[in-house]
């Protein structure tokens, strides 16, 4: 089937088996392979981009259901060069260690800061409850986030 | 130029972390390759009656099937185990795919070959496999009893029994005048490492001459080399292998996987890049687990508390084979039993068993968070029995500043240490008075909502280690590091190292050491490691090792540039080395403020040889294989709250303070990162985590929905600090850091809930500490 | 893992849903958001031949004020419910136990006809949805009816839908005012409940059971305990009645009766009078 998919603003097109997961068709069919796969029942969040502006877990949509869409990924995040302050605050809180968890921890948190779910300590877990990191025990994560949002308000 | 080491530097690594930029093994453009799908046995113990192919044949996309018997020509030797423990161990031969019978479910039982990764899955789904179903050896006590033994080679399922027992006289007459006595059994339940990256690997073959580069998720690229030579044949110096970003290992990719060996087989067998992921419900059965001993500890004390012997007997689950380091991982906490205490006898004695499960391995802290569980949670045992608070038995038995180094009753030198410190730090973060009011009070009012409050003292060895010591432990390898460091000519530096980081920032740090060493920007430093042609010598990264050896030899490697670079610049400047003064990266002549040469220009002078001194060679590039004299024993206090609802067993981690010590830090920000990592992993041993079989040896909880790895929302934030204690076995004083989350907060998790139940007169519970297991606790107690 | 092959068709309007479905009979699955069914299809425990994408039916993604109901088109998602001003004044409970469904994540796909026509047990909204005694809006063949929530979970994973009928609208009656409760528990925020309980009081009580039984349960001897002026305390005892609580590592039978009651209490308790 073909489908049109709109990745981090650039048209792409191609005939996909319907089976086709959309995380695939990021990785493999358009070759961008920020986006990682860590689980296979949309439990750890590593594979969350932004559907139409909201994050979602892309194993679990397949490529024909965001066939007309708009997505974007961990590499579509920094604009000319600069960090998303997301990615900044992430980097100066020391919030990552692997690497694997983190461009969906990224979008995740992204999508919590535009969706002004961020208040407190308590919003930005209950927020992440969908994104699993093995290195940082998500102290600096927690960190990260809050001071991304904290930014995002000044 | 201020110095760096000691500062919280931002890591080198993340910015293409963080933007997607790095590449994992999953990551690479690989023209031409074929996915591999593994066929796993779906019995845990059976013989393979017969493997049809023809269906997977048939998928579009599927090229090839192979069996165990296919592949059996192209192993030169078995699955390899480094570390015989003993002269007599039982290692049955272990083939990557299993031929005639398969003895655990993930054992690998036919191989199909395709074009794509969705054809590969529809292929391995397809090939059919019949069974002729064994009982099972789940039980690891069932296990010891050979009701069933599993390897017939072998005659029974016990692999090898280990004692150390320095003075047996001792600790009976330790027993037989002891006051009190403390005799408990734990069960360290089995843990899936679930490091978030699966792993992968790929095998390119060159066109010409024969060399095949290996791709894997692997914490251990030089050490995967040389086995990869033995195990199949190719001789070594056909091989390189590279492991790109690593997705966190946690010990799980510190081995030789059958899935490697599998993956170079078939690409040299069909000369064609091969490829494989694994899924992370295949990860949970593929790949190595933690912990599964069952420990049983004694303490022997005098009236006032103070241990006189301790005396440990250990089981320990092997798993269906021998892995590369399996027998040898309890073994890396049998010199710890007794803990931070200074006791005078001691006894230790492990049987490792063979069980139809995934074999067990290293998972961090590998044999000494199972150590410190049990001696932690004994002492509070035996803090009850005296009648004093868990924080003064601790106080009256630890080691005491002077007393170092120490000599341990189980052989080793402590290399230093001051534990008492930690414990009034960790206690005065938790707020700790306060917290024992609240408690009494609540139990006063008669509150469902019991606090519980656990302390844990460790001390660990790490910084794996003197290659004497692994010698007298019968360990097949060395424990060194090597480094070196070089300048190229425009002054920038290259740091090689055979450490090979998966999330520990080596990037950052070993350019913090250089850049305070030879006064070079740590942006103008690059660092080449986990790729065997670039870095061709390495023990690689387990065991809190990196930092401790390799960044020692790193330390050693520059130093000697610049002492080079010094006898270079003194010949350049026409003066006497000794009145040269190295300050801000540039060679100064004493009291002639105009006479300097930066490094950079010594680097450039080193290149183009125009002008050295006579003895000494062209360029600025030094090498250390650094050895360690001892091990480094870092220890700390940790302290957790929790609370439990009476009403349904729910238990919350609600607050936590740790005080490490590893001695001086060269990254702060990495040290903390490491301890609130570590800890949420030994807190999810006690809170959350265990892998989970049924009496059929199947896996019952293989995904992340049903195997519960924590999230934030789980979690408080941590309260840390430090003391620094350094080390005197190295220039730089450091010790490691890797682990010692994991192996505190285990006990101080698991004496919180304990101490939370105690008003039921609870005085043990099993791990995880589940809301179910509670409840039925707490009920049996109420009916009591 | 990866999903076995099958034909996809995507449905344009309600009735092409329905005449997918008449065509392609019990090989058929309605895809909404995915959220339920193709995390079985990875795992491979579901295969269905062909997938009928409802997920473009943006005209029955809805949340209307329509008198004495809310009426809630099927595909609304969690998310949508979870913002909705009208569901936080005339249905809160709903609002609030739809933001306790999965994640964000999944609450950013997953709808509420998906949730309810899956029929899980261990999900939360089929729960509420018995407390609230909503009425569910099916359009088949022959158009549409109307099913009481309480006819609607007929056994494990199974409906009163038709295998050629697409759940289109659910009606909540409106309640503002009314006390409720939504007790969740569970080991990790991202799991299912290993109980749940949705409670709400407005003269009559209604409460739900999350994975007490091979459907989704009310608590139907509490209600009346508490419809005939039984203590708090005595109705929540009663809670498990009538239930059949499944066993798995979380929990077992006899440990989800006790939460059954526990649960029920507190939320009696925190619903109030």
């Amino acid at each position: 089937m073909r489908v049109s998919i709109a990745v981090n603003g650039v048209a792409t097109e191609s005939d996909v088996e319907p089976r086709l997961l959309l995380v695939h068709y990021i990785r493999d069919v358009v070759g961008l392979t920020g986006t990682n796969v860590g689980c296979d029942t949309s439990s750890c969040g590593a594979c969350t981009i932004h559907l139409d502006g909201e994050s979602v877990k892309s194993c679990t949509v397949l490529a024909v259901q965001a066939d007309g869409g708009s997505v974007t990924t961990i590499e579509g995040l920094a604009t000319n060069g600069e960090l998303h302050p997301m990615q900044e605050a992430f980097r100066e809180n020391h919030g990552l260690q692997c690497g694997f968890c983190t461009p969906g921890m990224v979008m995740a948190a992204v999508s919590l800061v535009e969706e002004g779910r961020v208040t407190d300590e308590a919003s930005v877990r209950e927020g992440l409850e969908g994104n699993l990191c093995r290195c940082t025990g998500y102290h600096n994560i927690v960190k990260a986030v809050l001071a991304a949002a904290q930014g995002a308000k000044t | 130029m201020s110095p760096v080491v000691g500062t919280p530097v931002l890591r080198k690594e993340d910015p293409r972390l963080l933007t997607g930029e790095a590449r994992y093994v999953d990551d690479l453009v690989i023209a031409g390759a074929r996915y591999l799908g593994m066929v796993r046995s779906t019995e845990a113990h059976a013989e393979v009656s017969s493997i049809d192919a023809g269906p997977a044949l048939a998928v579009p996309g599927v090229e090839a099937v192979f069996t165990g018997a296919d592949l059996q020509d192209a192993w030169a030797a078995p699955m390899p185990c480094a570390w015989p423990v003993t002269a007599d161990m039982k290692n049955p031969a272990h083939l990557p795919v299993a031929v005639g019978k398969a003895c655990y479910t993930g054992d690998i039982v036919a191989v199909v070959v395709a074009t794509s990764r969705y054809a590969a899955a529809d292929g391995a789904e397809a090939v059919v496999v019949d069974y002729k179903p064994l009982p099972a050896v789940v039980d690891i006590e069932d296990a010891a009893t050979d009701r069933v033994v599993i390897h017939e080679s072998a005659g029974t399922n016990a692999s090898y029994t280990w004692a150390l027992v320095p003075d047996p006289d001792a600790v009976e007459r330790a027993f037989a005048s002891a006051v009190h006595t403390v005799q408990e059994r734990y069960v360290q339940q089995r843990l899936i490492p679930e490091a978030m990256e699966p792993r992968g690997v790929a095998v390119v073959p060159q066109p010409i001459g024969g060399d095949l580069i290996v791709y894997s998720s692997t914490q251990i690229p030089h050490i995967l080399k040389v086995m990869l030579a033995v195990t199949t044949g190719v001789p070594e110096h056909k091989l390189r292998v590279v492991a790109p970003a690593v997705g966190g290992g946690f010990g799980s990719k510190l081995n030789v996987y059958a899935e490697e060996l599998i993956a170079l087989a078939i690409a040299r067998k069909l000369n064609v890049p091969t490829r494989w992921t694994e899924d992370r419900t295949e990860n949970a059965v593929a790949t190595v687990q933690g912990r599964g001993q069952i420990q049983h500890i004694e303490l022997a004390a005098d009236a006032d508390g103070k241990i006189t012997a301790v005396r440990v007997k250990l089981l320990a689950d092997m798993g269906a084979y021998l892995q590369l380091v399996t027998p040898g991982i309890p073994l890396l906490g049998a010199f710890l039993y007794h803990g931070v205490y200074d006791v005078p006898a001691y006894s230790f004695e492990c049987t490792g068993v063979f069980t139809n499960k995934t074999p067990t391995d290293a998972y961090r802290g590998a044999g000494r968070p199972e150590a410190t569980y049990a001696i932690e949670r004994a002492i509070d045992a035996l803090a009850a029995q005296v009648g004093v608070g868990t924080d003064e038995i601790r106080r009256r038995n630890y080691i005491k500043p002077d007393q170092f180094p120490y000599a341990s009753p189980a052989g080793l030198m402590f290399d230093s240490g001051d534990y008492e410190p930690s414990l009034d730090r960790a206690l005065e973060l938790i707020g700790y008075e306060g917290l024992r009011k609240e408690q009494a009070d609540r139990r006063a009012s008669g509150s469902t909502k019991h606090l519980g409050i656990g302390i844990s003292t460790y001390v660990e060895m790490c910084g794996l280690a003197p290659s004497r010591v692994l010698a007298s432990l019968n360990y097949s390898a060395g424990g060194w590091e090597a480094a070196t460091v070089r300048l190229l000519p425009t002054g920038k530096a290259q740091v090689v190292t055979g450490a090979t980081p998966h999330g520990q920032g080596h990037e950052t740090s070993w350019s913090m050491l250089v850049a305070d060493r030879l006064g070079i920007d740590i942006d103008d430093i690059e660092v080449l490691h986990s790729d065997t042609a670039l870095s061709p010598i390495g023990m690689d990264t387990y065991g809190s090792r990196s930092l401790s050896v390799g960044g020692v030899a790193i330390e050693m490697a520059a130093q000697k540039v610049l002492d080079k670079a010094r006898i270079i610049a003194a010949h350049q400047m026409e003066a006497n080395e000794d009145d040269l003064e190295f300050v801000d990266g540039e060679f100064r002549v004493r009291g002639t403020p105009t006479k300097a040469m930066p490094i950079q220009a010594i680097a450039f002078e080193a290149f183009t040889a125009h002008n050295l001194p006579d003895d000494i060679e062209p360029n600025l590039s030094e090498s250390v294989t650094y050895d360690p004299p001892n091990f480094t024993f870092p220890f700390g206090t940790h302290v957790a709250v929790v609370e439990i609802d009476e009403d349904t067993g729910h238990v919350a981690l609600v607050d936590y303070a740790a005080v490490d010590d590893c001695g001086n830090q060269v990254n702060p920000l990495i040290v903390s990162g490491q301890l609130h990592g570590g800890i949420v992993q030994g807190v999810a041993q006690a809170l959350w985590e265990e892998a989970v079989y049924d009496d059929e040896g199947q896996l019952r909880n293989a995904t992340l929905i049903d195997y519960l790895v924590p999230s934030a929302a789980e979690l408080p934030s941590f309260k840390l600090d430090h003391t620094v204690t350094p080390s005197p076995t190295n220039p730089l004083g450091v010790k490691g850091i890797g682990e010692a989350g994991t192996i505190g907060s285990t006990p101080a998790v698991m004496n919180a809930v304990v101490d939370a139940l105690s008003p039921f007169g609870i005085t043990d519970v099993a791990m995880p500490a589940s809301p179910q297991r509670l409840w039925s606790l707490i009920q049996e107690a109420k009916t009591r | 893992m990866i999903p076995a092959s099958f034909d996809y068709v995507r449905a344009d309007t309600p009735d092409h849903a329905v005449q997918l479905l008449g065509e392609h009979g019990d090989d058929a699955k309605l895809l909404a958001g995915g959220h339920s069914l193709l995390p079985l299809m990875k795992l491979r425990l579901a295969t269905p031949s062909v997938l009928v994408d409802v997920g473009r039916l943006r005209d029955l993604s809805y949340i209307n004020d329509a008198g004495d109901h809310v009426a809630i088109g099927a595909l609304t998602r969690h998310q949508d419910l979870e913002l909705s001003d009208l569901l936080g004044a005339q249905v809160p409970l709903l609002r609030h136990a739809a933001g306790q469904v999965g994640d964000p994540q999944v609450r950013h796909r997953g709808t509420i006809g998906g949730s309810i026509a899956h029929g899980d047990p261990a999900s939360d909204l089929p729960a509420v949805l018995l407390a609230l005694r909503a009425t569910l809006v099916a359009q088949g063949p022959n158009g549409t009816r109307e099913i009481a929530v309480d006819d609607f979970f007929t056994g494990f994973l199974e409906t009163a839908l038709a295998p050629d009928e697409l759940l289109t609208e659910i009606r909540v009656p409106k309640a503002p005012g009314a006390g409720w409760s939504f007790q969740k528990f569970n080991r990790r925020a991202q799991d299912w409940a290993i109980v749940g309980v949705a409670c709400v009081r407005n003269g009559t009580t209604g409460i739900g059971l999350v994975n007490l039984g091979s459907t989704p349960l009310r608590a139907a001897a509490s209600e009346q305990a508490i419809g005939s002026g039984a203590s708090i305390e005595d109705a929540a005892a009663v809670a498990d009645e009538g239930t059949d609580p499944p066993s798995d590592l979380n929990a077992t039978p006899e440990y989800r009766r006790h939460l059954a009651h526990v649960l029920v209490r507190r939320a009696l308790e925190q619903a109030g009078g």
